[in-house]
């Protein structure tokens, strides 16, 4: 019975033992794995970060690679050759017209330069090339080229070659070659940047367009709140209206102010005062062979006023622009003594009314008091001036391209005729000036 | 005869001698040196905040303020491309010009983002040096302090130990400043926008904002009908949480778009002015946020 339950006993003491050696076993089992399963992934993390360490040396050597031979390549000759080019930026112009009274003289006036509204149908303007860049510390150069076809062939003009003091002291600047001279407010500007298709009358009487000096400025502004500027440029060149004369001295003088500011955020404006003074060597009339010799002089006064909502222009802004010349001339013309006046001006307003659109009105006169003695020249008195009445729309994408529209009642010539303009004007290269 | 009264007492009145004249071309820039050179720096500011900085025109009182500049600042990158230059030769003023002392650039001083892989102008108006409008980083005011301090202390020796400390003083509250706007912006991370033109690029890398659409097609392209209604298409499956824009941009594409995909629109400040509560660059950046969540988020 003892034994029955001894045995009974030891069985169940044996069978507790080897439950809890199994028990013992699975733990170490267990243990064993999990150890194992541990080693194994931080084996893995080791060779993991092993290789992305390799890799990142790897990148880190081929990054100092990449940076040497940038360097290298950016301060070798081959990069750097053309790096010192000059801004090159050329506006493409073209227009259709629809003219039945052509002139390419102004009654009463010896026509300079090339004026009048051109022919009818479809012809490429002229092409301008710009180049421009600091010279050294002490310059600046620009230089211009037009393009331009004229009756089948290709001429190539210096329209501007000018350089540009950068270093004098106290506001004072040179310039010297030949440049747009300041009489006058658009006169400064390229005929592409104009509001109208052509330029204003008086402009085109007095100035044959635009007038170009071949000489030197000076200028000066005063260190002042309000911009006051003077300067004055000696001309030796021919560009009418002045002549070539070929002596030591120029052959005309001008001189100029300019005053403008800001009336609050939305308004800026700007004054202008010229005087141009020229001895006259026999001026050709492109006509019948007759000339003028003796003294002319010319004043200009000019006023832009330029208004935009908090002087911002992206939607709406509005700019009046009015230009007065006065001038004397006095001199002998085809035998015949000679002394008048003559003058001119405009009226023009531009209106910005939505982004991208613009709509503008001019009215440009001109008037010659030449008296009678003239009857049969270039000079005669036809005892009316010559007028006219424009209205233009046009259309910009970006501020590199322009479509217009335009609608001119012309009044120069004795008759009437109603002329129309399609252009476009359009600039490529270099990002252009936003000239006041 | 009061313009030309004006105009004698202009010429008249001497220009303070002492003062460090400073021509700034964005507001941005003109309160970073209000904040460095303090008293000082007498500083005339080309923009404001309703002017579209491409935009300007080398305007005659802008002549005339940097005929007077010691110092010019402005932000580079070709962003003042169309005026800059001209007012630097009609100024006829030798300090300020490139590579002079006085002449200081801040894109010069900071990491440029959307690069033109192609620079071409049928890509809109680009600017190949990358995205100007870089002062909406705060992480770039930095940088550009320090660098500010530094060239004003190479024009102005006087001024330098002003200089050194207001700068200090400056780094101190900017840093303390960042880290409170990048706490109470924390929300605003992965916020998807459309933005008028590519004006907050900087300020979305830094807040980890989506600019999901410009309503421009291109940079500098005004937004076109056909562009806007492409745009609606593609938004309406997915609207936007709003659409932002800076104070000189047209508001009619963004009311127009806003209104059809019924999210919210909103003017940002952009720079220093552009609401009445932007007086400098910490408000600035107060304003944006504060705007940003409680009408977007």
């Amino acid at each position: 019975m003892l034994l029955i339950l001894s045995a009974q006993a030891s069985t169940a003491f044996s069978q507790d033992l080897s439950a809890e050696v199994q028990e013992l076993r699975k733990l170490l089992g267990e243990v064993q794995q999990d150890y194992q399963s541990r080693i194994a992934s931080l084996e893995e993390r080791l060779t993991r970060a092993e290789r992305l360490a390799s890799g990142a040396k790897r990148d880190a050597e081929e990054a100092y690679e990449i940076a040497e031979q940038t360097s290298i390549d950016q301060s070798s000759g081959l990069a750097l050759q053309n790096v010192f080019n000059p801004a090159i930026g050329s506006v493409i112009v073209a227009r259709y017209g629809n003219v039945d009274q052509s002139w390419e003289t102004i009654p009463g006036f010896i026509p300079g330069g090339e004026i009048g509204p051109g022919g009818s149908g479809f012809s490429i303007g002229e092409t301008d090339f710009n180049f421009t860049s600091n010279v050294d510390p002490n310059f600046f150069g620009n230089l211009t080229l037009a393009i331009e076809n004229d009756g089948g062939e290709t001429k190539i003009a210096l329209e501007e070659v000018w350089i540009q003091t950068t270093s004098l002291p106290s506001g004072f600047s040179l310039i010297g070659g030949r440049f747009f001279s300041e009489a006058g407010y658009i006169n400064k500007f390229h005929r592409h940047a104009d509001d109208f298709s052509d330029r204003p009358l008086p402009y085109q009487a007095f100035f044959g367009g635009q007038y170009i000096a071949d000489g030197i400025q000076a200028r000066w502004i005063a260190p002042a709140a309000l911009l006051i500027e003077l300067g004055a440029e000696l001309n030796w060149g021919g560009g009418f209206p002045a002549t070539a004369n070929n002596k030591t001295g120029p052959g005309a003088v001008t001189v100029f102010t300019n005053i403008g500011g800001d009336v609050g955020n939305s308004n800026s404006w700007q004054l202008g005062l010229s005087w141009l003074s020229a001895d006259i060597v026999n001026r050709d009339d492109g006509n019948n062979g007759d000339s003028f010799s003796g003294d002319s002089d010319l004043g200009v006064f000019d006023f832009v006023w330029k208004w935009a909502p908090d002087g911002n222009p992206t939607v709406r802004s509005i700019k009046v622009q009015a230009e007065y010349f006065r001038r004397h001339e006095d001199g002998v013309f085809a035998g015949i003594p000679y002394d008048g006046d003559q003058s001119g001006w405009y009226l023009q307003g531009v209106w910005q009314f939505m982004q991208r659109w613009r709509a503008g009105y001019r009215h440009d006169v001109v008037d010659a008091d030449n008296g009678p003695l003239f009857a049969g020249t270039i000079l005669e008195d036809l005892g009316s001036s010559s007028k006219r009445d424009s209205l233009m729309i046009d259309w910009s994408l970006s501020e590199f391209s322009r479509l217009r529209l335009q609608l001119t009642n012309d009044r120069v010539l004795p008759v009437t005729d109603q002329q129309l303009f399609l252009q476009y004007i359009m600039s490529i290269g270099a990002h252009g000036a936003h000239q006041f | 005869m009061k313009t030309i009264t004006a105009i004698f007492m202009t010429l008249l009145t001497p220009l303070s001698a002492n003062a460090l004249n400073v021509f700034a071309c964005e507001p941005e820039w003109g309160a970073l040196v209000k904040e460095l050179a303090g008293d000082i720096a007498e500083i005339t500011v080309a923009t404001t905040a309703f002017q579209d900085p491409h935009k300007l025109q080398a305007r005659p009182s802008l002549i005339a303020a940097v005929r007077r500049a010691d110092l010019l600042i402005c932000t580079g990158a070709q962003l003042e491309i169309g005026w800059l230059p001209l007012l630097l030769r009609r100024s006829a003023n030798p300090h300020i010009q490139v590579g002079d002392p006085g002449y200081f650039l801040a894109a010069d001083f900071v990491r440029k983002i959307e690069i033109p892989k192609l620079v071409d102008r049928s890509q809109g108006d680009i600017h190949p040096q990358g995205n100007p409008h870089l002062h909406l980083d705060p992480r770039n005011i930095q940088r550009i302090a320090s660098a500010l301090a530094k060239r004003l202390t190479e024009i102005d020796r006087s001024g330098s130990s002003v200089f050194e400390s207001r700068l200090n003083d400056f780094q101190d509250r900017w840093s303390a400043a960042m880290l409170r706007w990048e706490e109470e912006s924390a929300s605003l991370a992965g916020l998807r926008l459309v933005s008028h033109h590519r004006s907050f690029s900087y300020l979305a890398a830094w807040l980890d904002l989506d600019i999901v659409a410009t309503l421009e097609p291109k940079p500098g392209i005004p937004p076109s009908g056909a562009h806007l209604a492409r745009l609606l298409e593609q938004l309406t499956p997915n609207p936007p949480a709003g659409v932002i824009r800076t104070p000189y941009s047209n508001e009619k594409p963004s009311a127009w778009l806003s209104e059809r995909l019924g999210i919210a629109e909103l003017q940002l400040p952009y720079t220093i002015g552009g609401t009445d509560d932007v007086v400098d660059l910490f408000t600035l950046f107060d304003e944006t946020i504060r705007l940003l969540k409680e009408h977007v988020n």
